[in-house]
């Protein structure tokens, strides 16, 4: 299928130029606080961007019947509802995984990302672009805690999806892992060196310096 | 139609809720079959952690089955509770929550390892952030620790949270939880001090209340036991 420029730039957006975490700086909380182990951070970005996805349709489907006084109650409740069934299917399929992630997929239903996009976009664009668009910023949202989370579990436990990748030598050469890689002002650290690359490559995106 | 009556707006809100409800009730009722099967097996791989085996989630129903040959509640004289007996994960002494008021009494898993007989208990108690809980293998002498599990829900990650590690749990092997015939339970103390009057292992650097929380869920929730550890104590020596 092919996309129109417009289409495109709804998708490939939020990647990069608009990105949600790096750009607008919006679910940091759940960036610092997943990201110390990669498999838990995989997961959640995959978790996020279905959420965004399908709560972008279901509103946009619904969007020329929500009364205006209650549409922030309705898209609530369609992230919650959403959430719960993604909270749900990893308790059935990924236990694991959902022990790790705990509170914070609960927590996704407050992640300022889907209420942003819901408020600003699936309001007033129909269910194809809107789920384009959710698709979009939940990747935006998971590239960056994939990087994240690499890293951290790279230089904080010497591993990889839980394989051992630091080889034992280094250790025996008195090579050490970084134990505040672990903890989330590290996290904060990261997202901030990735700011700063990225910015370094988008002149656009620079603020003006007197 | 007019989108701002309030009717409209109150039968939108009730139709919503109502249909969401429904949704999210059938996927509990799908889904909750697995749910239940994944915790069972989970309490299984820590019941055998504590037996130091680490086992898959795939063989850990077949490996409990084959190792713990009895469970049961006991009550507070440490005598077992009639009609209580059963492994499965149906059976009183499996589905039995530590700190459950209604409970009919404490659970003891009973395993069987290489000939000689284990007693399981589980623990239970509060870290830093939120619950902690575990589960201690003893010897059939009542007092000298087989080997530790320990989990938690939301210790600090690379502190507190070290717990679980094997490292930390592999410390208590070999403990003694009496001390002259009395009930000592196993301190906790920080890294390079010692404890004269308990068996003690090192706890966990920068993880002070997690490891304090170690230490009193040792002696609390392991001190419900006191009665049931002393007659096997009694009963070997």
């Amino acid at each position: 299928m092919a996309l129109s420029s417009k289409t495109k730039a709804v998708l490939w957006g939020p990647l990069n130029k608009n990105n949600p975490v790096i750009v607008q700086v919006l679910g940091i909380c759940s960036a610092l606080a997943v990201t110390s182990k990669l498999e838990p951070a995989i997961v959640m970005a995959i978790a996020v961007a279905l959420v965004t996805a399908f709560a972008n349709v279901i509103i946009s489907l619904l969007r020329k019947s929500i009364p205006n006084r209650i549409r922030i109650i309705v898209q609530l409740v369609v992230v919650a509802a959403l959430v719960t069934i993604v909270s749900e299917v990893l308790k059935a399929f990924a236990y694991d995984v959902n022990k790790q992630l705990s509170v914070f997929v609960g927590l996704i239903v407050t992640n300022c990302i889907l209420m942003g996009r819901l408020e600003a976009f699936a309001l007033g664009n129909g269910p194809w672009p809107s789920f384009l668009d959710g698709i979009g910023n939940g990747l935006g949202y998971g590239w960056v805690l994939v990087v994240v989370g690499f890293f951290r579990e790279l230089l904080g436990s010497g591993t990889l999806l839980g394989y051992k990748v630091v080889p034992q030598a280094l250790y025996d050469a008195g090579y050490e892992n970084n134990g505040l890689m672990m903890l989330a002002p590290m996290a904060i650290l990261l997202v901030a060196c990735i700011i700063w690359v990225h910015r370094a490559n988008n002149k656009e995106l620079q603020e003006e310096t007197n | 139609m007019n989108r701002e009556n309030s009717g409209y707006t109150i039968i939108y809100a009730s139709v919503m809720v109502i249909v969401v409800a429904l949704g999210l009730a059938f996927t509990h009722q799908v889904l909750s079959g697995r749910q239940v099967a994944n915790e069972n097996t989970d309490k299984m791989q820590q019941i055998l952690r504590s037996l130091n085996l680490d086992v898959s989630v795939a063989e850990a129903p077949a490996k409990y089955a084959g190792l713990i040959k009895n469970a049961y509640l006991i009550n507070d004289e440490g005598v077992k509770v009639e009609g209580s007996e059963g492994i499965t994960p149906d059976d009183p002494a499996f589905s039995t929550e530590l700190g459950d008021e209604q409970a009919k009494g404490l659970p003891v898993y009973e395993a069987d390892v290489d000939g000689s007989a284990k007693y399981i208990i589980p623990m239970s108690g509060a870290g830093l952030w939120g619950p902690i809980w575990g589960y201690l293998a003893i010897e059939a002498d009542g007092s000298v620790v087989y080997g530790a599990e320990f989990g938690h829900a939301g210790e600090t990650p690379g502190l507190g949270a070290e717990i679980v590690t094997a490292s930390f749990s592999n410390r208590f092997r070999g403990k003694n939880l009496f001390k002259e015939n009395e009930f000592t339970s196993v301190a906790v103390v920080k890294p390079g001090q010692t404890n004269s009057r308990r068996d003690y292992v090192d706890g966990i650097s920068g993880g002070t209340i997690t490891s304090k929380g170690v230490d009193n869920m040792l002696l609390n929730s392991v001190g419900r036991y006191k009665n049931f550890l002393m007659n096997l104590h009694a009963s070997a020596q």
